[in-house]
């Protein structure tokens, strides 16, 4: 009886949805994927697939923390001088070692949060970016922060895009819907 | 019209995005016209597959729900 009720609830619902005319129009999404954690990086990859599965032509701009999920994952040490190497000591990038914003207990947050994930079926940050680069979104590495960081394109995951500045991030979002995550 | 099922593709106990995210990438393989049916457990799955529709220009011919499972059938544009 439920079920049926809900069946007719669903069909006015598409009959509704239907009649709503569709608008043709270039329609694009670049992200900003400023921040690192798991906690934003997640909802980034989310949006970049569900974007492309839309039809919708993708980028995600990787910058500052947001270019650490890029790096491959069994690259350990990066970085020219001490500080940079330093620097990926403490914070190791790759989508396997992302933290989270609030809750990260020296790592055992993330941990419950994946296992989470896991067991209601959430795809993985891992399996999203895979996901994002089969849907053909572009994932375009910030060179500033590549300097910045002293990382190496051998560093950044297979399929990653040439580098880019700020001018050519800004060009690419001036008709699309931008978020800066 | 086509009115046989060309692909079904099983995406039940998935959460979003997957749901719509396999199937757009199933749709790509398939010619004009087809019909591609999905099953799924996700309550989302209801409001996003009238909106990836309504965004893509496919048409969901079919949205019900049988024992917990949601099942959509679309019509390739």
């Amino acid at each position: 009886m439920e079920d049926m009720l809900e069946e007719r609830t669903l069909s006015r619902a598409l009959k509704r949805e239907t009649s709503i005319e569709e608008e043709e129009k270039n329609r694009k999404l670049v992200i900003f994927a400023w921040s690192g954690d798991l906690d934003r990086m997640w909802p980034t990859l989310i949006l970049a697939t569900t974007s492309a599965a839309m039809g919708m032509q993708t980028t995600v701009f990787f910058t500052f923390w947001g270019l650490l999920p890029l790096v491959r994952n069994d690259v350990r040490i990066t970085g020219e001088n001490w500080m940079q190497k330093m620097l990926s000591l403490m914070n190791r990038g790759g989508t396997e070692h992302l933290k989270l914003t609030k809750m990260n207990f020296a790592g055992a947050g993330p941990a419950m949060m994946r296992k989470l994930a896991r067991d209601h079926k959430v795809a993985s940050p891992q399996e999203l970016l895979e996901l994002a680069q089969e849907m053909g979104v572009r994932l375009v590495p910030c060179q500033m922060t590549m300097d910045l960081l002293g990382l190496t394109r051998e560093d950044l995951i297979d399929g990653a895009e040439a580098p880019a500045g700020a001018t050519s991030a800004l060009l690419d979002a001036q008709d699309a819907i931008t978020l800066f995550i | 019209m086509n009115t046989t099922i060309a692909q079904s593709l099983d995406l039940t106990g998935l959460s979003c995005p997957l749901p719509i995210v396999k199937t757009a990438r199933a749709i790509k393989e398939l010619a004009s016209g087809d019909l591609i049916e999905v099953l799924a457990t996700d309550p989302g799955s209801v409001p996003d597959f009238t909106a990836w529709c309504r965004s893509t220009g496919h048409t969901l011919v079919e949205s019900t729900l049988e024992g917990g499972v949601y099942r959509f059938v679309v019509r390739k544009r």
